[in-house]
């Protein structure tokens, strides 16, 4: 079937990709230092003690210059849903619109209406008005990350929608259901948390840099107390709800959860591989099949992840392209008919209704609401049915670093909180250069989660319902490589531009103390 | 109680909300404005400084209301962002990216270590204030003039034959871009473009303290008023001439109507005078300052300012109301998108009516935080000792 320009799609998905990294470089760690401000202001609303007071101004003029680059690399973002993805757009409008609405009234203008307090109402305000309006920003820069993530929540899991053919979209039944899936929840707490993580590793190094410059001794000590102990209790629940985005996957996203764990044919009391290298199999290239060079196993550890019983059956890729009888699992060629079926059926239900064939129209839609759920399959109709596999080795390791990189946080939360608590740390010159090194190691985790979330759920960009084939405006590919190298080069220009003033600020260092302002 | 509303009562509201925030960010484009005249009127690098920290304690909001515009429009008329974003292709990019470039250019300018030199960020700076309001302008023009695409419902069930399962198709030559070649659209787009600069001179106007730039300021205030006015008038005179784009609301179809616009004015005698009035206020806040200048010379923002909404609005209106299309196909007269065919469903427009709720107690915030930090005119000497400065 030559009818996909796949091309312009693979442009739109880089550009998507493109913009959605850049974005993300700078989203964190504004969701993160927003709180350890916050707790920094708190600190010396309580005590007046003026230290706490030039530690919130130090870490908040580097909060200006990261969201300043996190709000010009987000509107892309929001507009690019139109202007790449026309159909997308239209299809779930109605359900995606809504949160991207909420978004901009509830939450971007708390926060850009408080940011102008916290910077500008030093002398101008009380106090107390501005801590509030500090905890404000906070808040709705949290607020906001809720909404996009309830949007995507529901693109990796649509819920409380129903297809309307009269308007040819889906459209929404339930805003609970849309707010409150459980995938929602999860993936804001996973996501938010993780980027608390990003901001402590990032305000932890930082310190431990003045340190071994033998600069600010007091100023470092107490910010890596606040940033450590921070960094420690959303570490910890980084783990749970990570735990939880595993089970969710496995019960929503089967395919998204047999690729990243490289399992090729489903088992009971799967074993988990904690470390493994791939190796391409080279009988089955075209299957996409990965062997493993090397692996360290853990016991039925995979099927107590999926399904917390150290027996269940963990369905594989194999299972999933091929079917399964047995364990009722359809194969790819069955679900692509369906699908066609439901595509086929809505033409005729629309023709019919146009006709004014009232009968071959209620036909139609029957035939069509009991196919629905395989809707998007129908645009794979007589295509290879390997297209469906996501890459494997790039969501293998990305979740293996990602997880790893959580635990050495972790360990570099505690062992500088003691060595701080313990007045050591001076001293211990290689945890200092390990906790700058490992500022950019933060940054790569967060990236990777997103890499496995989304490479993951590949070809889908609403989960079985409508694939990125079928998602795209139709523009020439040659406009949509031009943006890209436009946002390339602008964003990447930009980004040098903020590493060069935030390394600038840094070794400037906090204003004196003598400074009221 | 929105459940309880019809869908087009729904329609209508969310066409008069998203009406208000387009109304609301073309006044706020007194910042873009603004960014365009910093060489003109600060001719030392302290008095650039000033206009830019006069200008940099209100970008956000008009950035903020841009994407809660381009959301508020994705919620409830989802059809146009899809067809419109997706088709205009050039324009929207063109103009995403004339904002990427504001963001970043206020923070960075005076950053020590910025990489790319203050001047590049203030010429970004003035990028964004020409492109944003002319393309703005000129993409608003299009809900009258029209544009070249398809919606055809149908396209999501091709699955076979050689052309892709897309609903919407852009038949214009240049993606977007051949809107700026038509005169009406662009008298407007040049219309917002010097409104944004007279807006953002009463701006400095009322928040100045500083003899030598007020009086540049007034100067300017004059040339720019002129052509807004020659353009402003030449588009409102062409559209009460030419023909729409009138919609029947029994069967839904599409069809042109000699002197449409007119129609609607005399049909919506309300929008008229809304119309009247804005344009009333806009002229007189701009003639007050320079007849009286000292004396009466500060208010003018407001009184255009709120002229620039009433204005903007009613012509949001015109293009909706009484039975027209707003996103009119000259290409297909039935593919064109009318407040109807194009909105959102029941549900979700009550769940976001619920949430418009909420708009008067953001405006009343923002409103109680900005009177609590600007309680001073600004001079260089109150900037020196900000610890933010842009
Ligand atoms: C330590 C144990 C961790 C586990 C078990 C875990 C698990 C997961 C899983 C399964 C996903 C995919 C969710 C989906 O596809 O819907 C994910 C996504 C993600 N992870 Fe992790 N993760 C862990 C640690 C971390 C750390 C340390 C970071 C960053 C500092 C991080 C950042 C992210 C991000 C940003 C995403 C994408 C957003 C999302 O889908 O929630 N994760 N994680």
């Amino acid at each position: 079937m030559e009818h996909i320009d796949f091309s312009l799609v693979d442009w739109s998905r880089a550009q998507f990709a493109l913009t959605a990294m850049y974005h993300w470089l700078f989203v964190p760690l504004t969701l993160g230092l927003s709180f350890i401000i916050a707790f920094m202001e708190t600190l010396y609303f309580r005590t007046g003690n003026p230290e706490w007071k030039r530690m919130t101004k130090f870490w908040m003029s580097l909060f200006g210059v990261n969201f300043a680059i996190g709000v010009a690399t987000g509107i892309i973002l929001e507009f690019e849903f139109g202007t790449n993805w026309s159909n997308y757009s239209w299809f779930v409008g109605d359900i995606f619109g809504a949160p991207l609405a909420i978004e901009g009234i509830m939450a971007f203008f708390l926060e850009s209406t408080f940011i102008a307090v916290m910077f500008f109402g030093w002398n101008k305000v009380s106090k107390k008005f501005h801590l509030v309006s500090t905890w404000l920003v906070a808040i709705g820069s949290n607020l906001s990350a809720l909404w996009i993530l309830v949007a995507n929540a529901w693109m990796q899991y649509p819920t409380g929608m129903r297809f309307n053919p009269d308007t040819a979209r889906n459209e929404m039944v339930n805003f609970w259901d849309v707010l409150f899936s459980p995938v929602a929840i999860n993936k804001f707490l996973h996501t938010v948390l993780s980027a608390y993580i990003l901001a402590a590793v990032f305000v932890v190094g930082v310190s431990a840099w003045f340190l071994l410059k033998n600069r600010e001794h007091l100023f470092a000590r107490k910010s890596i107390k606040v940033a450590a102990i921070f960094g420690l209790a959303a570490s910890f629940l980084t783990i749970v709800t990570g735990d939880g985005s595993a089970r969710n996957m496995a019960k929503y996203q089967p395919m998204k959860f047999a690729a990243m764990e490289n399992l090729y044919v489903g088992q009971e009391s799967a074993p988990l591989v904690a470390i493994g290298l791939l190796k391409e199999d080279q009988k089955e290239v075209n299957h996409k099949k990965q062997d493993f060079r090397f692996e360290i196993e853990i016991p039925s550890m995979l099927s107590y992840m999926a399904f917390l019983d150290l027996k269940a059956y963990v369905p594989g890729i194999k299972d999933l392209v091929h079917g399964n009888p047995e364990r009722n699992i359809l194969s790819f060629k069955e679900k692509s008919e369906k699908g066609k079926i439901a595509i086929q059926s809505l033409a005729d239900f629309r023709n019919a209704k146009k006709a004014k064939n009232d009968s071959l129209a209620k036909n139609s839609l029957t035939k069509f609401e009991v196919n629905y759920p395989y809707f998007g399959y129908g645009y794979y109709a007589g295509r290879d049915e390997h297209e469906l596999i996501p890459n494997i080795p790039l969501t293998f390791y990305s979740f293996r670093i990602m997880v790893g990189l959580g635990f050495h946080f972790i360990a570099l939360f505690l062992v500088v909180l003691i060595l701080t608590l313990k007045d050591k740390i001076e001293k211990k010159r290689f945890i200092l250069y390990t906790a700058l090194w490992t500022i950019p190691l933060a940054y790569i985790a967060s990236e990777l989660g997103w890499i496995v979330a989304e490479a993951g759920r590949q070809p889908w960009v609403i989960q079985d319902i409508l694939p990125t084939i079928a998602a795209v405006s139709q523009i020439k590919p040659a406009s949509v490589q031009i943006t890209f190298w436009l946002f390339f080069i602008l964003f990447t220009g930009l980004l040098i531009a903020e590493i060069k003033i935030l390394t600038s600020q840094i070794k400037k260092g906090p204003a004196p103390e003598s400074s009221e302002n | 109680m929105f459940e309880t509303f019809s869908h087009i009562l729904l329609q209508q509201y969310w066409w008069i909300i998203v009406s208000l925030l387009g109304a609301i960010l073309v006044f706020l484009m007194f910042v873009q404005g603004g960014q365009t005249l910093i060489y003109t009127i600060g001719k030392t690098e302290d008095e650039r400084t000033v206009l830019v920290n006069l200008l940099g304690r209100k970008w956000e909001f008009t950035f903020t209301t841009l994407v809660t515009f381009g959301g508020a429009f994705f919620a409830s008329f989802p059809l146009f962002y899809s067809t419109s974003f997706g088709g205009a292709y050039w324009v929207w990019m063109l103009i995403l990216i004339a904002f990427v470039v504001q963001a970043v250019s206020y923070e960075y300018r005076q950053k020590p270590n910025n990489f790319l030199g203050q001047r590049t960020y203030e010429t970004l700076l003035f990028i964004n204030g020409l492109l944003g309001t002319i393309l703005i302008g000129t993409a608003v023009a299009t809900f009258f003039t029209g544009s070249e695409f398809s919606v055809d419902k149908m396209n999501l069930t091709r699955i076979t034959g050689s052309q892709m399962p897309v609903i919407s198709e852009w038949k214009g030559l240049a993606n977007g871009l051949e809107a700026a070649f038509n005169l009406q659209n662009l008298s407007l787009g040049l219309a917002v473009f010097f409104l944004a600069r007279v807006l953002g001179l009463l701006y400095f106007m009322n928040r100045l303290r500083n003899a030598p730039m007020m009086e540049r300021v007034r100067k300017q205030l004059l040339y720019n008023a002129i052509p807004f006015v020659v353009f402003f008038l030449t588009f409102v005179i062409w559209l009460m001439l030419s023909s729409g784009f009138a919609v029947d609301p029994a069967t839904g179809i599409v069809s042109m109507e000699t002197f449409k616009y007119f129609h609607n004015l005399i049909a919506m005698p309300v929008v008229a005078i809304l119309l009247l009035l804005g344009v009333a206020m806009v002229l007189v806040g701009i003639i007050r300052p320079l007849t009286c200048f000292v004396k009466c010379g500060t208010k003018g923002i407001w009184l255009s300012g709120t002229g620039t909404i009433l204005t903007v609005f009613s012509l949001f209106l015109l293009a909706g109301f009484n039975n027209t299309a707003y996103y009119p196909s000259t290409f297909d007269l039935q593919s064109s998108l009318t407040i109807q065919n194009s909105s959102s469903s029941h549900y979700t427009l009550t769940a976001m009516s619920y949430v418009s709720l909420m708009v008067p107690f953001v405006i009343a915030y923002i409103w109680y935080a900005w009177r609590s930090i600007d309680i001073k005119k600004i001079d260089i000497e109150e900037i020196k000792t900000e610890s933010h400065v842009y």
